[in-house]
């Protein structure tokens, strides 16, 4: 499925296991359910290991793996179901600092939120990506030029844009005071 | 009032320019409907009975003289030259064209206005009492804490896609006039009883609707500085934990009462106590410099009585009458806040013409500051008016068929736009106000009832908040035909109670003489100058029912 | 809101238009904002290839919301049998001057009385 991240189109170079029985070989993305019992296969073989998140997953299964994850990927259901946003947040929260991922059929106006939210990328239906190409992905980042939240993972909010203007214009004060 | 810099003058054109996008995307097909309707929906645009409907925000309910000039020119140029002013403090046009929009989202950026928010699943316009920074028993205005809340809300890339709409009110006086217990997010500014430091009382899972509940109290005191953070966690619990299998159960209120809110309020805490607070809140500094713009204006140094005032009341019995209603005591001597009725007898409620709009902002020009409130009684309100000027200003709106002096009065009807409008609606709700308010048409009688506050739903969605209404009726259907249900005792205030079901329901018909007996009943029994919802509490349905025997019509 | 799956014959076809958000009805060769010139279906085939065109409408983005209301037929043409579907062919009960019952191609339909 495609892969889209702030700059455009990228190469997908994680695998998921085609059943339950196999693994595949190189990067791999495994089911929560296997991360167990798997995951330190996968590290011990000297590839990268990603995990494949339900929104709805509690993280202490996770813990465990949460420094040496090379990728996170939450699945979501809907377009709709916004559930996600607040998992990479508190992903993020807990000082993970691989890739993250939102996988299913987000819509191209929901690149901002989701890497306003922590997450990397975004994989999507290929029928999707077909009716809003990656250009309308982009451009929906770059509408929306400034964010009036802080610690929203990109840029620097309008309230610390104040803060630093107001800091600028105290400092110009007080050389012109001296 | 606040004005905007030019971060928050980029940020809302930005917005237009994305909506820009988004129809012409919808149009071509990138955008299906089902993708393109929460899009369109965080833009403030239904899909209604006749046509699109736009609700434009405005926010905790104040607007200058130049804001609601630009709203009459959208009117006429894009509409039916009038608006609808609604329970939650904002404007609805009822007839614009899609591929207009963008052009009236331009319209209103170049006033500092915007339609963000209005609707979907995300955090709406935040309300607050319509008398801030005006009324005696202020604590501390609460519309800085409000404004602080809309830029944080706005946009946020991780609460866009809640499981429902998410409604935050704040209120900064003794008495609660911006109904925060019926709020998913309810926040009373209050003093520490110790510390004498400012901050707020929250409170959670207020809410009408199919569920009507009122709010919980979970922190008792939360330090202002320490607000954004704590908004955070409850939104972020809410969003990851929410119901999204039913529609009619995913509001932060059914959250609260499942999990209980001992439970709810744990999981708060540790979702705060987990957030790097000082990254999140705003600096000290950012709310002193929004608090700057809500600054009193200058007002003039006058004695508390006014004699022209004094004197045009002893000399027309008709103004006399509104200065009794229609004043509100104004914390500054010599002013007061005066109440422009749009609810004229028979009239529709909260319904304004354009020209009308213009008069109200050369009027609010002339006597107030430029200044008006839209509460959420679907009134206005000149908050800053000199007492020697309201005879002046009551001849003007008088003539506008603005002067109504019914505020809250048994005529001073809340009503949704109902099955006339609304695509979710049952049955009509505004004929029904047309009708009750003509029935009691007669002033000395409404002022003899003192007040009585009527509130009407189209429908079980509660839009006219029916739940908290002294007399709520909502619109129901039966065998085709629209038939209507009556509840009492409602109230929206820091009182807070859900009304209680009269018995099953009445025909349209019906509903006038069912009024009046109401009101007889009340008559009968009341104690000197009680009021209805003190009579009422006293009592109890029983005798209202007794008057009601055999003549409800059974329910299905 | 929840409309019958099946609503009583005859019917017509309702949908609103997309870039102006009024009401129109399905005729016999595109789309009409009076309701006199609806096709009726009078039998379960006619109403499906109704339906069918709905779809087919509203996947070429040209309407939204098509779907099928049932009838009583009148000298003036098709009304709807349901009040709120009546509503919305005429305009809103409360302002007579607005909505299609203003300009012309409801005359003669009027609202429920109250």
């Amino acid at each position: 499925m495609p892969l889209i991240d702030a700059s455009g189109l990228r190469f997908n170079g994680f695998a998921r296991p085609a059943d339950p029985a196999s693994l595949p070989e190189g990067d791999v993305i495994l089911p929560l359910a296997r991360l167990a019992a798997e995951g330190e296969a996968v590290l011990a073989r000297g590839d990268r290991l990603g995990v494949e998140l339900p929104n709805t997953a509690k993280l202490d299964g996770i813990e465990p793996f949460l420094d040496r994850l090379a990728l996170i990927s939450i699945g979501f259901p809907s377009f709709a179901d916004g559930r996600g946003f607040s998992l990479a947040k508190r992903i993020r929260g807990r000082g993970y600092r691989g890739r993250l991922r939102a996988t299913g059929p987000l819509i191209a106006d929901q690149l901002r939120h989701a890497l306003g939210c922590g997450f990397d990328e975004v994989e999507a239906p290929q029928e999707l990506v077909a009716r809003q190409p990656v250009s309308q992905w982009l451009a929906g980042l770059a509408v929306i030029r400034l964010r009036y939240q802080r610690h929203a993972s990109r840029g620097v909010s309008i309230l610390d844009q104040r803060l630093a203007a107001r800091r600028r214009f105290d400092e110009r004060r007080v050389i012109h005071a001296a | 009032m606040y004005r905007y810099d030019e971060f928050d003058a980029r940020f809302v054109r930005d917005r237009v320019a994305e909506f820009r996008a988004q129809v012409q995307r919808r149009l071509e097909g990138s955008l299906t409907e089902d993708e393109f309707k929460p899009l369109r929906l965080q833009n403030g645009l239904y899909l209604q009975l006749h046509a699109y409907m736009l609700r434009i925000a405005i926010p905790y309910g104040t607007l200058s003289s130049r804001q609601l000039r630009q709203l009459a020119l959208i009117a006429d140029r894009y509409d039916r030259s009038y608006g609808h002013f609604t329970t939650r403090q904002n404007i609805q046009f009822n007839w614009p064209k899609l591929k207009d929009v963008p052009d009236i989202l331009d319209l209103l950026a170049a006033v500092e206005m915007h339609a963000i928010q209005t609707s979907g699943n995300g955090i709406r316009n935040v309300t607050a009492d319509h008398f801030a920074g005006v009324a005696r028993d202020e604590i501390e205005d609460p519309r800085p804490t409000a404004e602080l809340i809309r830029q944080w809300s706005s946009l946020h890339p991780e609460f866009s896609f809640l499981p429902r709409k998410f409604k935050i009110a704040v209120t900064g006086a003794e008495h609660d006039r911006a109904a925060v217990k019926a709020h998913d997010i309810g926040l009373r500014v209050l003093r520490h009883e110790a510390t004498g430091e400012i901050g707020y009382e929250v409170i959670v899972g207020g809410g009408l609707g199919r569920t009507p509940m009122i709010g919980k109290v979970v922190r008792d005191f939360l330090p202002k500085g320490e607000l954004l953070a704590y908004l955070e966690a409850i939104m972020r619990v809410y969003n990851l934990e929410g119901r999204r299998d039913n529609k009619f159960k995913a509001r932060v209120k059914i959250l609260v009462h499942e999990i209980g809110t001992d439970e709810f309020r744990r999981r708060v805490e540790e979702e705060f106590a987990a957030l790097d607070g000082p990254s999140i809140n705003a600096d000290p500094r950012e709310l002193e410099r929004i608090g700057a713009y809500f600054a009193p204006p200058p007002y003039a140094g006058l004695p508390a009585r006014s004699p022209r005032l004094e004197t045009a009341q002893a000399a027309h019995g008709e103004f006399a009458r509104f200065v009794e209603t229609n004043l509100f005591a104004h914390r500054v001597a010599g002013y007061a806040a005066v109440t422009i009725s749009l609810k004229p007898i028979g009239g529709v409620p909260g319904d304004a013409t354009s020209e009308q709009m213009r008069i109200i902002a050369d009027l609010a020009e002339r006597y107030s500051f430029g200044e008006i409130r839209v509460s959420h009684q679907q009134n206005l309100v000149l908050p800053h008016v000199r007492k020697d000027d309201v005879f002046a200003l009551w001849e003007a709106l008088d003539a506008a068929e603005l002067g109504t002096a019914n505020s809250g009065l048994i005529t001073d009807i809340i009503s949704c736009p109902g099955l006339d409008y609304c695509s979710l609606a049952t049955a009509r709700s505004i004929p029904i106000a047309q009708a009750v308010s003509r029935r009691f048409a007669d002033s000395a009688r409404q002022r003899a009832i003192g007040p009585l506050g009527i509130k009407i739903s189209g429908c079980i969605n509660a839009c006219g908040h029916h739940h908290v209404g002294h007399i709520g009726i909502l619109g129901l259907e039966k065998n085709g035909t629209e038939y209507y249900q009556l509840t009492l005792g409602g109230d929206a205030t820091e009182h807070a109670a859900l009304g209680e079901r009269l018995g099953p329901g009445l025909s349209a018909e019906e509903v006038p003489d069912a009024v009046e007996k109401i009101v007889d009943v009340y008559l009968a029994h009341r104690t000197s100058d009680e009021e209805f919802i003190a009579t009422y509490r006293r009592l109890g349905i029983g005798p209202f029912r007794h008057a009601f025997q055999g003549q409800l019509h059974a329910a299905d | 809101m929840a409309l019958p799956k099946r609503p009583q014959l005859p019917v017509i076809l309702v949908a609103n238009d997309l870039v102006e958000g009024e009401v129109l009805f399905r005729t016999a060769h595109g789309w009409s904002p009076d309701h006199r010139r609806a096709l009726i279906a009078g039998n379960a085939e006619a109403a499906e290839a109704l339906e069918a065109e709905g779809r087919s409408e509203m996947a070429a983005n040209k309407v939204v919301d098509a779907y099928l209301v049932d009838v009583v037929l009148d000298e003036s043409g098709p009304l709807p049998r349901h009040y709120r579907e009546r509503l919305r062919t005429l305009g809103p009960s409360i302002r007579t001057d607005l909505g299609k019952q203003a300009q012309g191609p409801a005359g003669g339909s009027r609202h429920v009385p109250l």
